[in-house]
This record gives structure tokens, sequence and C-alpha cells, in this order.
């Protein structure tokens, strides 16, 4: 289980990115974050595994205040939270095969890791990851050789080969095509279900949104506008969060 | 009345001119200081002397070959491994140097930065004139001048490469619980491998036409033999050494252009 | 019934960058041997070099205290000269690469001037600097002379040739507005081909003034003129807190110059 409480960033005498967030997600929970842009949702998710470092507040996943951890013990902690980008963020040079096996990174040793030769154990299971998100005989190709589609694949692959309690999911599919982004929530959503993984997805779709999570947290100025399952996200609560519009189009679907 | 169209304003033409007198000011002292000191006898005379010089370089002195070929390896030699000895020293250095990799900004980045200021202001030449007096004449003098100016090459263009990485990929790493050194060989180097191998080899490039002088101030290699056929007025041999240094350069070039087309 | 899925491999092995196992182990057997033979070809005269280690500690000490006065004429005279060089060579190189680099681009010249360029610019970039003054000081005498006209000649072809290579790729699109406009060739270049590569042309060349420097700084070891003389003497009578004087004056200048080209390239864009 992961909670937050009264956890706020604030960049250089600028306002708040986040202004004292509070939010509990419990093992095996999809939870879509949704806000416009600049309403702190990269910096929530960055501030989770301190790749910012948070200005107040505490984070606690299953016991641990990741807030309070030194570098090593930052390490283990992230080793639970696999994280998904939005440009992918893959080793563009190197294979599909060390990419994904670089989520075993915090696991292995300094020179296991520079010869590639990680145990036995996780050439097998990177093998069966590869096989479930439907990339089965990539694992020799670049990864800059692959469609955008496929890059998130292996993107979660990597995250997936972490063996992690939570995944953090910024914009997965804000660089992919309408039937490829379906696909990639469809793929994301199903392995945390099999895995009951807790899951916390930045989203710019609403559509999206509303179809594959459980739960929509609606960010606005850095902090909590709404909460509450996909059913409950009406015009009004739209309006809260984005500020007045039409949402004929959002709120048809589901 | 029709406006008149003008591209620059009053001010800033002014000062365009300005800025051309004081070019001007400055390209005639210079034209002075150097014409003082020319003998123009000398000047006037130099169609004749340049067309007695080349009636005299040609034919080369094929029989003079075999004498070249151990100072055109020792050439060669002094390119190659000065050129992997920068790499050695300068690879460190340029992670030292670059602002997001540096483990210490304050104190240990001025300092990278110092050697490569100091290394690429002085020339190769003159660190051979100065590694001559030191270690004595000779193909080490040569090897160390070359990796000594080399390094500040490769370090500046090295940093820099390591400065303009893609941070999101550093940052996927970082975020899978990696370790320091972990997110430099999966995050950095794979990105800045290219850059590297495609430097070293245009610096090899550049390094062998600079060790073919080395041998003038006695740093090893076939400026030796250039600097004293040239001196014992024998063109006909000077021919045949620039031939071979032509030679070497344009088999330098070939292979580096090729290597590089093949890694990027 | 579907069949037993096999277990998935255990093992991988990141695929060789050379495919070819034979090549692969050619060429690292053919860089070893090179390697070892061109080390063991290194004559290291050993006790020459041990003699010289306190000298190299002189030399580095003598950096702390470095002698501007014993020979501070010699040094002002050396430096004058070779900025001297550098800026005339520059002015004179640029002003003559134009043309040559205009003459180099394929899209612009007939093909008997784009050959004739490109050797011009070929042989340029061939020749190092200190091939090319000792022709020159054979020629014309010993002196600064030389070396300008050698910084020039080594200036015409590196401009020459980025700028043939800018021109090459430039918008084609403005070259066949200005042409339907009925221009003659002159203005044709001075609308269509100028405002495309000045910008450009002003950065090299501030550039080039800053290589030019490093350069004039080693002629003199040939009679070329410049600093380059003043430190040969120093060295070859072991003055090294003359010569350290005469490095940290070249280091600094190239510094400054080069922080103000860069101040002024950076105005530029």
């Amino acid at each position: 289980m992961l909670r937050l409480t009264g956890l706020a960033k604030r960049y250089d005498r600028s306002d708040p990115a986040l202004a004292g967030v509070d939010l509990t997600v419990p093992d095996g929970e999809v939870v879509a974050l949704i806000g416009p842009s600049g309403a702190g949702k990269s910096t929530l998710i960055r501030c989770i595994n301190r790749l910012v470092e948070p200005t107040s507040g505490s984070v606690v996943l299953d016991g641990v205040d990741i807030a309070g951890l030194s570098a090593s013990g930052l390490r283990a902690a992230r080793r639970r939270m696999g994280m998904i980008f939005q440009e992918y963020a893959l080793i563009e040079r190197l294979t599909v095969m060390e990419n994904v096996l670089s989520g075993r990174l915090g696991y292995v040793g300094f020179w296991a890791s520079w010869f590639r030769r990680f145990p036995p154990e996780d050439v097998r299971r990177a093998f069966d990851i590869l096989d479930r998100v439907g990339l089965a005989g990539f694992e020799n190709k670049r990864a800059d050789a692959l469609s955008g589609g496929q890059r998130q694949r292996v993107g979660i692959a990597r995250a997936v080969m972490q063996a992690p309690a939570l995944l953090l999911v910024d914009e997965p599919t804000a660089s992919l095509d309408p039937r490829t982004s379906r696909q990639i929530m469809q793929l994301i959503v199903d392995l945390c279900a099999e895995r009951g993984l807790a899951a916390i997805v930045n989203i710019h779709d609403v559509a999206l949104a509303r179809h594959f999570a459980h739960r929509i947290v609606g960010l606005r100025k850095g902090a909590v506008v709404f909460d509450g399952p996909p059913q409950a996200l009406t015009a009004e609560a739209l309006t809260a969060i984005y500020g007045a519009g039409d949402w004929a189009a959002a709120t048809d679907d589901a | 009345m029709t406006p008149l169209w003008r591209r620059r304003t009053t001010r800033t033409q002014w000062l365009v001119w300005i800025g051309w007198l004081l070019g001007a000011l400055a390209f005639a002292q210079s034209w002075h200081t150097i014409a003082e000191t020319t003998e123009w006898d000398f000047v006037w005379d130099a169609p004749t002397q340049a067309a007695d010089m080349l009636g005299r370089m040609w034919p080369p002195r094929w029989g003079y070959a075999p004498a070249i070929l151990k100072p055109l390896r020792d050439t060669i030699d002094i390119a190659t491994l000065g050129t992997l000895l920068a790499l050695l020293l300068a690879t460190p250095v340029a992670f030292l140097a670059a602002r997001n990799t540096s483990p210490h900004a304050v104190l240990l980045r001025p300092i990278a930065l110092a050697i490569i200021a100091v290394s690429r202001s002085i020339n190769t030449l003159i660190w051979a004139l100065l590694l001559v007096t030191i270690v004595g004449p000779g193909v080490l003098a040569g090897i160390l001048s070359v990796a000594l100016h080399s390094i500040g090459f490769f370090g500046k263009l090295l940093y820099e490469a390591i400065e303009e990485i893609d941070p999101t990929q550093t940052e996927a790493i970082a975020a899978t619980g990696a370790s320091r050194a972990q997110v430099l060989i999966y995050g950095v180097v794979p990105q800045v491998l290219p850059t590297f191998a495609g430097v070293s080899v245009y610096r090899w490039d550049i390094n062998i036409r600079e060790s073919a002088v080395l041998g003038i101030v006695g740093a090893g290699g076939i400026g030796l033999q250039l600097n004293a056929s040239v001196s014992q007025l024998a063109w006909p041999q000077v021919t045949l050494i620039l031939m071979a240094i032509l030679g070497a350069v344009a088999v330098s070039e070939f292979v580096s252009a090729k290597v590089r087309a093949a890694i990027i | 019934m579907t069949p037993e899925p096999a277990a998935a491999p255990s093992v991988w092995r990141k695929p060789a960058f050379i495919a070819s196992a034979w090549v692969r182990w050619a060429l690292g057997i053919g860089a070893l041997v090179y390697l070892v033979s061109a080390l063991g070809s290194i004559d290291i005269a050993w006790g020459r070099v041990a003699a010289g280690l306190p000298r190299g500690w002189r030399f580095v000490a003598s950096f702390l205290a470095p002698d501007f006065l014993s020979r501070g004429d010699e040094i002002v005279d050396g430096l004058t000269e070779s900025i001297a060089m550098t800026a005339t060579a520059t002015v004179l190189g640029v002003g003559l690469a134009v043309p040559v680099g205009l003459g180099a681009a394929r899209n612009l010249s007939p093909r008997p001037i784009y050959l004739v360029c490109r050797s011009l610019i070929a042989t340029s970039r061939t020749l190092q600097e200190l091939i090319v003054a000792i022709f020159f000081v054979k020629m014309f005498g010993f002196g600064p002379f030389a070396g300008m006209l050698t910084l020039t000649f080594a200036s015409i072809g590196f401009i020459a040739k980025l700028i043939a290579e800018r021109i090459e790729s430039v918008d084609t699109a403005p070259l066949e507005a200005i042409r339907s406009t009925g221009a003659s060739w002159l203005q044709w270049v001075n609308y269509a081909i100028q405002p495309q590569i000045l910008p450009r042309l002003v950065g090299l060349s501030l550039y080039r003034l800053d290589i030019n420097f490093r350069e004039s700084a080693v002629l003199g070891i040939v009679g070329a003129g410049g600093i380059g003389a003043t430190l040969n003497t120093a060295l070859g009578r072991y003055e090294y807190d003359t010569a350290a004087a005469i490095l940290l004056s070249i280091i600094l200048i190239v510094l400054v110059a080069e922080y103000t080209s860069g101040l002024i390239r950076a105005r530029l864009k």
C-alpha cells in the first residue's frame, strides 16, 4: 500500500508545484491521475520515487518512509517501484534484452551488469515477460529500430522486470496513436491485475482514464480536487479540474 | 514625400562604419609590423626561387625510399599510440568536466576544465619542444606530445557530448534502483560511445598530419628526414618524403571517414 | 491439445558488434600484434629520461615563478609579430576563401572551376602548416612574411571548404526566386546566397582567428616569425622560467580570444 501525506514540492521562488497532497493507493488498484498541464501530475509521480526531491511531506510504501531514506536505502526502495515514461526513455543504442534486463540493475552488482552477466533466473524471466508483452523474438533488436508501440512495450517489460509492488506511469500514451494507446493501456491494466500491482497513471486523455482506471484523481494547481470512481467524474467534476468547457464528448464514453 | 527605406538605422550604420574603420586600422598596423621586418628583395625574388626549387624537385629520388620506411612507420606509431594514450587520460577528465556527471562541481570540474584549456592552448609542436628537453629526442617525446595536446581536444568534445545526452534515459535507469556507477554505464556510456569512437578516429587522422612534422624539433618520425633534406637542399629527397606524407595522410583520412560512417 | 510451452532460455548473450567471429578475431589479433610491435619499437633511453625528470620538475615549478622580465623585449616583439601575422593572415585568408569557396560549391560553379578550387582546398588541408612554412621561408626569406603567407594559405583551405559545404546545403527556394527576377549572377549571389552564409562566415573567421594565433606560435621554429622563435631559443637554453612566461602569455591570449569570439558568435546567432 502507498500512502502520501502532505506531499509538497516548491521549485525555487515559484508557486508550489504540489501543495500538500494526501493520497492512499491500496495494493492492486489502478489510479488515473488527470489534470491540466502544469497541475503537478509529473511532479507528483517523480516525488514518489524521488527523481524529484519533495520539499515536505511523507511517502510511505509498504511501511517504508521513502522521503527519509539514505542513498542506498532509496535504491532498494526504487526497486519496488517500476516507472514507465512518456517518451519510453529506453537506452536507444542497446538491445531490447539489455533494456529489459536493466530493470534488474538494482539487484545485481556492478561487474555483473558491466559484463551483462545477469543471473539465469533473471534472463528466463526476461524472456517470459517479453513473450507476455508480445515481443517474443525481439530480444536482439536495437531499441531504436522499434516502433513507438513496441518501444513502450519494452518500457513496460523493464518496469515489470523489477518485480515491483507499484507502477508509476507518466503519460504512457502521449506519443502513440489512438489504437496503440488503448492496447498499451490494456496491457498495463492486465499486468497489474495478473501481478496484483498498484499503479498511478498520469494521463491527458480523460476517455482513456475513465475506461481503464479503477479510480480517478483530479489534480489542479498542485492540489487534489477530485477523487472517486470513473462514474463519479461528471461534467461538474471536470470543470472543477480543468475549468469551464464543453464535456459532452468526454462524459459520453464509459 | 516618398519615405526613404534604409537597411539599418543611422546609429547602427555609424557603429558599423566605426567597426570597419577600427578593423582597417588594426590591419594596417599589423601589416606595418610585418612589412618592417621583411626583406623585400627576397620577396620580389620569390618567383625565381620557387621556379628554381620546383625544377630541382623533379624527379623524386626513388632510391631514398628504403631510408624513410622506418621513420614513416614511427610517424604512424606516434600518432596511434599518442591518440590511444590521450583517449585513456581524457575520458576521466571529460566525465569530471561534464556538468551532469562531475562528482564535484565546485572543486573537480574547474580543475578538469583547466586541464582541457591548457592542453588545447599549447600546440603539439610546442609540447614536443618542451618534452624533447625533458625526455630527450625520439619517438617517446613524440608520443607524449601528441597525447598531451589531444587530451584537451578529446576532453572538450567528449564533455560536450556528455552534457548533451538525453536525461530521461539516465532518469529511467536511476528509477530502477541502479547505483550511480550503473547509471553511468547503462544510461550515459551507450549514448556517448558513438561520439567517443568518431572523435577518436577523427583525431587520429589529424595526429598523423601532426606527427609528420614532429621530427623537425627532434620528436621522432619522418619530419627529421624532411628537415635534414631541406637544409641539405636535397630537393629530390624532399619530394619523395612529401609524397610519403601525403600518401599516409590520404590513407588515414580514408580509414577515418570509413570508420566514422560505419559507427553512425 | 496445445503442446506444453517450452521453458524460456536462461542464457542470453549480447550479439557481437562484428557479426563474423572470424573477422572479429582477425581484427582483434591484428590490433594486438600492431600494438605490441609499436610499443616494442619505442626506443626509450631510460637513462636520458631519468636525467630529464628533474628538468621536468623544474619546468613545472617555473610555472609558479615565470620570468617575464629578463627577455621581456623579445617576448613582446615575438607576441606582437604573432598577433600581426594572425590578424593579417585571417583577413587575407577570409578574403581569398570567399571566392574559392564559391568556386568549390557544386551547385554554383562550372565544373573546371569547381575542380581547381577543390584541389586547392585539398592541398591546403593536407599539408601541415610547418611544411608549408618551410617552403615559404625558402622562397620569401626568413621572417613573419613567410609565416603570414603560411597562415593565409591554411585559412583559405579551412574556410573555403566549410563555406562550400554550407553553400551546397543552402535552401534552394530563394535561389530560384531571385533568379526568376532576372538578376545577374553577382546580384544572385548577393541576394540569395550571401544572407544564408554570412553568419556562418563570421563565426568561422573568428574561429580561424583563434587557430591562426595558436599556429603562429610554432611557425618561428622554422624561421617564419612570431613568438615560436623566442620560445625555441628559451627552451634550447633550458631557460624554463622564460619559457613558462611565454607559454602563460600564449594560453592567456588564446583564452581571451576564445572567450571574446564565443561572445561575438553567440550574439550573431
